[in-house]
């Protein structure tokens, strides 16, 4: 790790793709600023995507990084952290491939609690398939596969991730620049597994859910009384249908991250040119 | 046939069969025997028929035949399973009080005893000991000394206090001192010991040591019969070498999380059977694609669907050689042996890294779950050896890098494989993907790009074809008229009813191949007979397919699909009539 990281060496040097004005602008300028301020480099960053808009983030960021399959980035993470603790894992998906394809592992890699970052780029709809409503559309969302609107509530991620045992839970807005940053910085700097929900409108698609209607009713948590470390708190934020929030929802202080439960920690990359000196113990057993 | 002793205990799953046959496997190991067994089980907890079968000689036994000297009956069923295998001298021990037994029928020309075992047991200490009870009874049947058992009982129950040890060898005397005193009966079996030294393993269990043997380091897997023994046995294991088994949600995650360790760089494994192979399917060609190295191990059980998950088939070949959609450089090993589970676990983990791409290994169910002794040399672990391919560091990164420093991890070379930086290498930055890509790794849909990414990953197994010692294992006369192919567990007893035929005169040369995509050429072999059979566990001759597609010859076939392993007898059989035929 070096000290003198900027924030741009993270940008490869390929031009997104992302429509002008697309929200996923803002929500990987935080992931890349929050990166270089706690002290990463690209060299020791490994950033895992999936598939739809959210999934060329790592085409666009500069680390070792896996374009994976649709809905599997978590499981990726997971092997990668595992593996190499030393390594700063951040984990990227779209809310299509978190809460929908994907939402098993979600639920699980909430509960193991692997320590690394999820960033959900969330504009409740499908971008990259021309726009068909998402797990997280509005009920009466009008789209081409639901044109009547999907009629079913939305997935609510923050509840979801609470049930299954999360260890800290935020929501940001990509268009508030700062904010974002500073949450997804706590996220990484969390002893377990940090989980992100970002608010990333798609202009394209969505015209419900814009820069607009966010700006006019994100409720900061950090202008109220909340206490990240209330479990009932965050439930009672979870639970407000009435109000959308950016902030920390719940932070568990005293996460204690998968490796450390488990007891491991070595650098998996390092084996011996030949079998463990005492290998012949296994067979042994077989006596 | 070398001269044996073949030996079960059978009952309802739930009444302790498997540890009951395993002790008496391990007695007759520790005290110099060769044993091999097999299992009958049912994909059921509690009740239905299981048995657990031994068969033992002195000299080397790597089959199972059609017979069976001593039974251990805890039901009526287990008798009406075993009555075509018994024969005239067979010893039937059994309880007659137990409510069960009451009603069974012991055939009249064979040998019953009644003993009353659960009584015996009680008085030892436990009726939970009652089939302990009934191996002292069958060390008295087969002069088997009883101090082997002794010796298994100590290795099975020390965990859990020398009290149920001892426990266990008095409940075994009971047995032992009650034939001895209430027949008057000459048996005609003896089980000589003698002074060799062997181990007793099942094929996933040395697929798990080879695994750990190679340096794999992370394995995640979703349990199934018949490949979760492979995960329990590197649970526990593995964590003595900096290692970690997680318990995936699924096999698409259990892939994923292999994929994701593999490209931090660990040798990374997920063990799997059929169905499992379908959902990791998905992810089998960004393995490929991605140029992952990462080892695969299918545990073949019947299909398709659940099909029959507790038997013997080998129906996933074509499933491994043509899964996934697109084109996918792969290879696939199929050991045939329980030793060569081992060795080829080795050669998966160093060819995944050398040719950078996914490896399936595959055992079928008969390997898997059946036990065998080795010499424990068979095992050497000073002959492993860990290649890992074309590595980059921080000094030698400069050579793979363009103008602009930027690290090409799908280079363009002329054996096809390319250099490999672990994440933290200074200089190494990439992303790896499944789209299809440049030598950097990003996208492109650029025609010639497009056409030189897709030779450079097939020019790898090119290169394999040419590098690597892709030589079958050969038994039997080589100058034979008649030829016999086969892949996976059948080997054992095609080795041995090599011995029956020659026996009756009729000469026949085995190749056994264990490796079947790239596979060894077989063109002249076959040729060079007159007649070539191919034996496998499968209805449609999914190798012999092969075996035709290469050589351009039709070959004859015999194929077995019922759920039960080849048995030596019955195989040599089957050869004799097709070659009459």
């Amino acid at each position: 790790m070096s000290s003198d990281v900027r924030f741009t060496d993270f940008k490869s040097d390929k031009q997104p793709t992302w429509c002008p004005g697309c929200g996923d602008f803002g929500t990987m300028n935080g992931m890349m600023k929050a990166l270089a301020e706690t002290g990463n480099d690209p060299d020791n960053t490994f950033v895992v995507a999936g598939i739809g808009c959210s999934g060329k983030i790592g085409t666009y960021m500069r680390s070792y990084a896996l374009h994976g399959v649709h809905g599997r980035a978590l499981p990726v993470g997971t092997g990668v952290k595992l593996a190499r603790p030393d390594v700063e894992v951040m984990v990227a998906g779209g809310d299509g491939d978190g809460y929908s394809i994907g939402a098993g592992h979600f639920v699980h890699a909430v509960r193991r609690n692997v320590d690394m970052t999820y960033v959900v780029m969330d504009n409740r709809i499908y971008g990259l398939t021309k726009g068909q409503a998402s797990p997280t559309s509005r009920s009466d969302f009008e789209t081409s596969t639901t044109p009547e609107g999907p009629k079913q509530p939305p997935v609510n991620p923050h509840a979801l991730a609470l049930a299954s045992g999360a260890s800290f839970i935020a929501q940001s807005f990509s268009s508030d620049a700062l904010r974002h940053q500073e949450i997804i910085q706590e996220a990484i700097e969390h002893d377990g597994f940090g989980f992100v929900n970002v608010y990333s409108p798609c202009v394209t698609f969505n015209d419900v859910d814009t820069y607009d209607y966010f700006r006019d009713s994100l409720v900061d948590l950090e202008e109220t009384d909340h206490d990240r470390h209330d479990y009932d708190d965050a439930k009672e934020v979870i639970l407000d249908a009435d109000k959308e929030y950016q902030g920390v929802i719940y932070q568990d202080e005293n996460s204690v991250p998968y490796a450390e439960q488990h007891g491991i920690g070595a650098d998996m990359s390092d084996i011996p040119d030949g079998a463990p000196e005492d290998a012949t113990d296994l067979v042994r057993e077989f006596y | 046939m070398v001269a044996d002793f073949n030996w079960a205990i059978g009952g309802e799953a739930g009444d302790g069969i498997d540890s009951t046959g395993k002790i008496f496997a391990q007695a007759l190991s520790r005290s110099g025997r060769h044993v091999f067994t097999s299992k009958d089980f049912a994909s059921r907890i509690r009740g239905g028929y299981t048995a657990y079968k031994v068969r033992t000689s002195v000299d080397r036994v790597q089959s199972v035949v059609d017979r069976l000297d001593v039974l251990i009956a805890l039901t009526p069923r287990t008798i009406e399973e075993n009555l075509p295998e018994l024969h005239e001298d067979s010893v039937i021990i059994y309880d007659g009080e137990r409510t069960t037994m009451q009603n069974a029928e012991i055939p009249e020309e064979m040998i019953g005893l009644d003993v009353p075992l659960k009584r015996l047991a009680e008085e030892a200490g436990g009726a939970i000991m009652r089939n302990v009870v009934a191996l002292g009874a069958a060390c008295e049947v087969t002069d088997f000394p009883i101090e082997n058992l002794d010796s298994a009982l100590e290795k099975r129950f020390k965990d859990k206090g020398q009290k149920l040890v001892e426990n266990n060898q008095e409940a075994a005397r009971a047995g032992q001192s009650y034939v001895a005193e209430e027949f008057d009966h000459e048996f005609d079996y003896e089980l000589e010991t003698t002074d060799n030294d062997y181990v007793l393993l099942n094929g996933d269990e040395a697929i798990g040591m080879g695994a750990i043997a190679a340096g794999c380091r992370f394995y995640s897997g979703y349990p199934i019969t018949p490949a979760t023994d492979v995960m329990e046995y590197l649970t526990g294991r593995i964590e003595r070498y900096g290692g970690h088994v997680v318990q995936a949600e699924d096999e698409l995650s259990a892939i994923n999380m292999a994929l994701g360790a593999a490209r931090g760089g660990a040798r990374s494994m997920t063990a799997t059977s059929g169905p499992g192979i379908d959902l990791m399917t998905e992810t089998f060609g960004l393995v490929a694609t991605s140029e992952t190295p990462l080892v695969i191990c299918n545990v073949m059980r019947s299909g398709p669907s659940t099909g029959m998950p507790t038997k013997q088939e080998q129906g996933d070949l074509n499933g491994m050689l043509y899964g996934g959609h697109g084109e996918i450089p792969r290879f696939v090993l199929a050991p045939t042996t329980i030793d060569e589970c081992f060795w080829k676990t080795v050669e998966a983990f160093n060819l995944a890294e050398k040719y950078q791409t996914p490896v399936y290994l595959t055992a079928d169910l008969s390997l898997a779950v059946t036990e065998q002794t080795y010499e424990p040399d068979a095992f050497d672990m000073d002959a492993v050896e860990v290649d890992r391919g074309f590595l980059v560091d921080e000094e030698t990164i400069g050579d793979h890098q363009t103008d602009a420093e930027q690290f090409k991890p799908h280079e363009i070379t002329d054996d096809g494989i390319s250099p490999r930086a672990f994440p933290g290498t200074s200089g190494g930055a990439h992303m790896s993907t499944g789209l299809e890509h440049d030598e950097l790794g990003r996208r492109t849909e650029e025609q010639d790009m497009r056409v030189e990414q897709v030779d450079k990953r097939n020019r790898k197994v090119e290169t394999a074809e040419e590098r690597e010692d892709w030589n079958p294992r050969e038994f039997g006369d080589p100058e034979a008229d008649a030829l016999v192919v086969s892949w996976g567990s059948n080997e054992g007893a095609l080795i041995e009813a090599l011995e029956i035929l020659e026996a009756d005169g009729i000469d026949v040369r085995v190749i056994s191949v264990p490796y079947i995509f790239p596979r060894p050429d077989l063109t002249e072999d076959v040729q060079a007979a007159e007649e070539t059979i191919v034996v496998e566990c499968n209805a449609t001759g999914q190798f012999a397919d092969l075996v035709e597609h290469d050589v351009l010859e039709r070959v004859e076939r015999i194929n077995k699909y019922t759920g039960v392993r080849f048995k030596a007898d019955e195989l040599a059989r089957d050869i004799k009539e097709t070659l009459e035929a």
